[in-house]
């Protein structure tokens, strides 16, 4: 009796759940894709190239999705990245060693993570404010550094552009060539990020407080969780990882200028959307918001090669398929609530 | 002092601006005892016990646990210290799995074990006879089953002092059986439990002993057996009894031949079956029937508060439609809802506009109430009613809830309705409030209003109800009026005997 | 009377305490820097009129779009307890529909500004309609809601023009772009007081007021007391809307042509600010206009005296957000609780009538 008890298949919860919709809706994207506009998305560097472009945004997403879960909102993080970029392309370039500008970007993220926490979880104000204003600060203080664009020296770029190549997933070019596939090392940091935070919001304490204190606050406190520590920790570690996307951007495009990562805070909050986060807290998942950012970008992509090459079709399509995943999401848990409501 | 004392509570002060909560309020808990906190609404019970739990830090007075002094800081803290806290309200994470809710906050360490959480729920959960598994999202499981996870939680903890507050106001009365039967098994296991509760029949079910607050000072201290529920009340409302029960006899033959005020066959809403009601003017009549049986779903199906999807209304005996609360409110039919703090006060706002706010909506948009008028309104209820607040613009949120009930009964009294319909008006506010509700409430029928009242207090109904309407699972099973009208009678009809 | 000054400052005062002291602390600051920061002088423009100029006059003259989105966004926030970040966006649409229906026309004649705004607040009015519909029916918070036109709203704007950034040239929008002929006074201030009076009037004759604080406190009870929730939400966009073409419309007639990408660009950041700094609660329910109009001469007063000390234009982002963090840690309850705790021990025994 006790043995069927514990065999009982629960059903899926509202994380899983929206997590498994855009899954399957990436995957018909992709397909669609390889239908539609046949040969690019077939090989494998077509989504190599997906992650090496992106893989910077993956990493702001990733905190984002978090501070999201604990209930919050950080609008800073675009800013914050173009700040890193911009800090470790002078740094590098006034001679400093690369290796060592990895801790200016922790260090600069790290800031920004702690004023933010700070000021929201102790003394209460508003997250969107605070990070509105962290996002000024941070773009503001982009332009002080440099209005003119600042290019990192070509030695040094070509030191840190490493990227990892395979003759395996590479294709054969039409002269009978192998080119292999390209994979930025800035792939194998978001990776190693998304596996890290993933392990941390499943099995780790702190993690599981995370969607407590964004699921119900009161709750959370009644529960002897610190819900100041916890919702501090969320904004650090978006902070953290905003560090971290600059550094990865920075080896991605070897330059620091002030429009870099504009609008990188709206992609990551549609990003973690559609995989599957809410607003409301409480509810998300990791992994689903890496499908967000692949979702986002195989679309981007269709509407680009498909001949709708002006830019404004880009952003017509995500507004629209943005509005697409809001409206499932509503319904599916809506639904759902209607279905417990009768049982 | 004799018997093992657990918890010691000395001289407890505790101001607010302005406000003497507690002043000098000694407790004391043994162990293996069940000991009811009682005392009205502002009686300083939830003060006391949010001292207890570290919410709130006293100002003044002395704790000691177990012959040790000690002083809380943090929910947190007093839960290491033994204090685990049952609250009314649930206080657990919907989005997380019953297990995590049972385990989290809990201990430190860096990982969590979800595998070993959810073996350790299910035992705990099965040897409780709780019927959740732990892998269960929490937020799919009732408000009972909920309330009861927040239980084994408590008693999972191994906690010395367990303090249920308002535990049974969600459950029904079988789950309240078995709560009890928890309480006892605890309470031979030595664990000294607070109880909280306005339900006095619980108090004599359960409780061994009892301490009475009443203004934020001690009363008393009293073994249940040696005090007498008439008593009780008398020490908790400081009142002789006598003025308890001053208030006429219902005329059980009011209304029966006054005309039909309104009327409905087949009304079906999203959340019942379908069934008739007829309601004459100047009749109080009841929906009785367990939690969930459908009594507080039929009243929102009549004012147009879940969605109506069949029947025929008809109000003074022409066919209406009803599908919205506004429908229902220009008919003349109020509506006081169950739950005040979701569906009753707007919190922020003031007595005057919480007051005049359901006329407002009936005079339409572009007939705004003057600032003169309204502040008229509301100086008139708050007379009329004997509200207690500092002024008409105080926001309602800091009265209490007896307070607050009586500012939204003015709500809807100032609409002049033909139909008032109470669901719990009375619950979790003080005796004095219940019986002035109940008095103006016959004083209303006498005016000729037609009144639904409901209340998980059968007695409560019987004072003031001419016909019971008794429900079980959705469905109306009996009709009861004139001699049929004893609790007896209605407890039969509820339990589904043969009337 | 002497109860009615004291209910005053605990009621009128307490939410607008903050963005006084602002306004205060700005003003004195300038002062101090430039004791004729503040004077104002006539001057005439090259048409010949006599016009109001000065640092005062630009301060309240910059402010205007922002204070009138500010307006609408205060409903917003309000009724729905978010907020609306499609307002650059919209405006941005608003304002190519305003262009594009002048440049249909041969001449540009009164009728035809007038007819051109009509068409811009329409469109505007559906396109917040478009966002209250998700937030109302749908149950989609307002910022996820709006995000989907912060997204794609300026390409649409683009498209609208198709792609061009096309110019008008007309006295009537110079007008009303920057002084009308014999009015010293700038008309985007009027329009502004003009906006000001319509709400009030609004809340005056309607008892739209009480209605939104209802559904934005007690979403629940206000729907249960018969109030149209729906309705509520919905309308507060729609108004949103009509304040977003109004602004549209001053912002293309001061520069006499529509610039998709720039036009109120990052204005709705400033229109959130605006309303926290008016002392509304980003959480909705209770709410100030006056304070959310405060707010946004604050943050234009902030910004002209940063000009003024020589911050370029792309820097000034970084010293607003040093003085929004100073502002809210000032208001915020935690540091306002402290406050009154050292207050108290230092003047203990004494009555002290804090300011709040």
């Amino acid at each position: 009796m006790n043995k069927n008890r514990n065999k009982v298949k629960e059903p899926l919860n509202d994380t899983q759940l929206l997590m498994t919709i855009t899954i399957c809706i990436f995957a018909v994207m992709y397909l669609l894709a390889i239908v539609l506009l046949q040969g690019g998305f077939l090989h494998a560097q077509q989504i190599l190239d997906m992650l090496n472009d992106n893989a910077s945004l993956i990493i702001v997403s990733c905190g984002l999705t978090i501070v999201m879960i604990g209930g919050g909102i950080d609008i800073s993080v675009g800013a914050v990245t173009s700040l890193v970029v911009m800090s470790c392309v002078l740094f590098i370039n006034k001679g400093g060693n690369p290796y060592l500008a990895i801790l200016l970007a922790l260090g600069i993220g790290l800031a920004f993570g702690a004023v933010h926490g700070f000021l929201i979880s102790y003394l209460d104000i508003q997250p969107f404010i605070v990070t509105l204003a962290g996002m000024f600060f941070a773009r503001g203080m982009t332009t002080i550094l440099s209005v003119e664009p600042q290019k990192l020296d070509e030695e040094v770029f070509n030191g840190i552009h490493t990227s990892i190549k395979s003759d395996l997933l590479g294709y054969r070019a039409k002269n009978g060539n192998v080119i292999p596939a390209n994979m930025e090392l800035g792939v194998v940091i978001a990776a190693v990020c998304v596996i890290l935070i993933f392990v941390l919001l499943k099995y780790c304490r702190l993690g599981r407080n995370f969607y407590a204190i964004g699921g119900n606050q009161q709750s959370a406190l009644m529960l002897g969780i610190n819900v100041k520590r916890t919702r501090f920790a969320t904004y650090l570690i978006s902070g953290l990882l905003s560090g971290i996307s600059g550094y990865v951007l920075m080896m991605h495009i070897g330059a620091g200028n002030a429009t870099n990562a504009a609008g990188m805070e709206m992609n990551a909050i549609a990003s973690a959307i559609i995989g599957g986060t809410l607003l409301t807290g409480g509810v998300g998942n990791v992994l689903g918001t890496v499908f967000g950012v692949l979702t986002l970008t195989t679309i981007k992509k269709i509407v680009v090669t498909s001949g709708l090459n002006q830019p404004y079709w880009q952003s017509i399509t995500t507004g629209g398929m943005l509005c697409f995943f809001i409206l499932l999401q509503s319904v599916v848990l809506g639904k759902r609530q209607k279905k417990k409501k009768a049982s | 002092m004799q018997e093992e004392c657990l918890l010691k509570l000395r001289g407890i002060d505790k101001y607010f601006p302005g406000v003497r909560a507690l002043h000098n309020v000694d407790f004391t808990l043994r162990k293996g005892e069940i000991h009811a906190l009682m005392g009205e609404n502002g009686a300083g019970k939830s003060t006391l016990i949010k001292i207890l739990t570290g919410v709130y830090q006293m100002d003044d007075g002395s704790i000691t646990i177990d012959g040790e002094a000690v002083s809380i800081h943090s929910p947190q803290d007093a839960q290491n210290k033994g204090i685990s806290t049952v609250y009314q309200e649930i206080t657990l994470c919907p989005n997380l799995t019953v297990a995590e809710n049972m385990f989290i906050g809990r201990e430190g360490g860096l990982l969590v074990n979800q595998k070993e959480y959810k073996r350790k729920a299910d035992e705990q959960l099965q040897s409780l006879g709780i019927p959740a598994r732990g892998g269960q999202q929490l937020g799919s499981c009732s408000l009972a089953v909920q309330q009861m996870v927040a239980i084994a939680r408590a008693v999972d903890m191994k906690c010395k002092v367990l303090i249920l507050d308002e535990p049974t106001s969600s459950l029904d009365d079988k789950e309240v059986n078995m709560l009890f039967s928890l309480m006892r098994d605890l309470k031979a296991k030595g664990v000294g439990i607070i109880f909280v509760t306005h339900f006095l029949e619980q108090v004599y079910e359960v409780s061994d002993r009892i301490t009475v607050l009443r203004n934020g000072e001690l009363v008393g201290e009293y073994l249940t057996k040696d005090l007498p529920q008439v008593q009780l009340v008398a020490r908790m409302m400081g009142k002789e009894l006598d003025e308890l029960g001053d208030f006429g006899e219902t005329d059980s033959a009011a209304g029966s031949d006054s005309p039909v005020f309104y009327e409905a066959s087949g009304l079906v809403s999203e959340e019942t079956n379908p069934f008739d009601f007829t309601i004459r003017k100047g009749e109080v009549n009841g929906f009785t029937g367990l939690l969930g049986s459908g009594r507080s779903e039929s009243v929102r199906a009549i004012f147009g508060a879940d969605k109506v999807t069949g029947g025929t209304v008809k109000v003074n005996g022409e066919e209406v439609k009803i599908s919205r609360p506004v429908d229902a409110m220009k008919k003349g039919i109020a509506y006081l809802a169950e739950d005040r703090k979701r569906d009753g006060i707007i919190a922020d706002l003031s007595v005057r506009e919480n007051i005049i706010l359901a006329l407002q909506v009936m005079n339409g948009f572009f007939k705004p109430i003057s600032r003169s008028e309204s502040e008229a309104f509301a100086d008139e209820y708050i007379k009329a009613l004997n509200i207690k607040t500092a002024s008409s613009e105080t926001p309602i949120g800091s009265l209490s809830g007896g307070n607050q009930q009586k500012v939204i009964l003015a709500r809807w009294l100032l609409t002049h309705p033909d139909y008032l319909i109470l669901d719990e008006p009375t619950r979790g506010i003080d005796v004095g409030t219940k019986l002035e509700i109940q008095k103006l409430v016959l004083q209303l029928a006498r005016d000729g209003v037609s009144v639904t009242f409901i209340s998980s207090e059968v007695e409560e109904m019987l004072r003031t109800c001419s016909r019971l309407i008794v429900m079980r699972d959705r469905h109306i099973v009996g009709e009861l009026k004139g001699e049929d009208l004893n609790q007896a009678q209605v407890m039969k009809t509820i339990a589904g005997g043969e009337a | 009377m002497k109860d009615g000054s004291k209910k005053f400052l605990k009621n009128g005062l307490g939410q607008l305490t903050i963005p006084l002291i602002a306004v205060a602390l700005l003003v004195i600051f300038n002062l101090i820097r430039d004791p004729s920061f503040f004077s104002i002088s006539i001057t005439h423009n090259n048409v010949g009129n006599a016009v109001l100029s000065g640092n005062l006059i630009s301060i309240i003259n910059g402010a205007s779009e922002l204070a009138i989105l500010a307006i609408g966004m205060t409903l917003v926030t309000a009724a729905t307890k978010g907020q609306d970040i499609s307002v650059g966006a919209a405006a941005a649409i608003a304002g190519s529909v305003f262009v594009k229906v002048l440049k249909s026309g041969s001449e540009i004649s009164v009728g035809m500004v007038l007819l051109a705004f009509l068409c811009a607040c329409l469109v505007a009015m559906i396109f917040g309609a478009f966002n209250g519909t998700l937030v109302a029916v749908f149950n989609i918070q307002p910022m996820i809601a709006t995000l989907i036109l912060y997204t794609c709203g300026r390409s649409i704007a683009y498209w609208i023009n198709g792609g061009a950034t096309p110019t008008v040239n007309s006295p009537i929008l110079n007008a009303i772009g920057s002084f009308a002929p014999g009015i010293p006074v700038p008309t985007p201030v009027i329009i502004v007081i003009a906006v000001t009076i319509l709400f009030k009037l609004l809340f005056h004759f309607t008892s739209l007021e009480i209605l939104t604080q209802s559904v934005g406190i007690n979403q629940s009870a206000a729907r249960l007391n018969g109030i149209n929730t729906t309705f509520i939400k919905l309308l507060s966009f729609i108004l949103l809307g009509v304040c977003v073409s109004v602004a549209g419309c001053i912002g293309v007639s001061r520069l006499g042509l529509i610039n998709h990408e720039t036009l109120l660009l990052d204005v709705e950041m400033d229109a959130i600010l605006a309303v926290a700094i008016g002392g509304n609660s980003l959480g909705g329910g209770k709410f100030k206009i006056s304070g959310s109009i405060i707010g946004a001469y604050v943050i234009q007063m902030l910004t002209i005296t940063l000009y003024a000390m020589k911050v370029s234009s792309t820097d000034v982002k970084a010293y607003k957000a040093i003085v929004i963090v100073l502002l809210v840690v000032i208001g915020s309850p935690v540091v306002k609780e402290r406050f009154r705790k050292i207050f108290k021990k230092g003047k203990s025994g004494t009555k002290g009538v804090e300011a709040a």
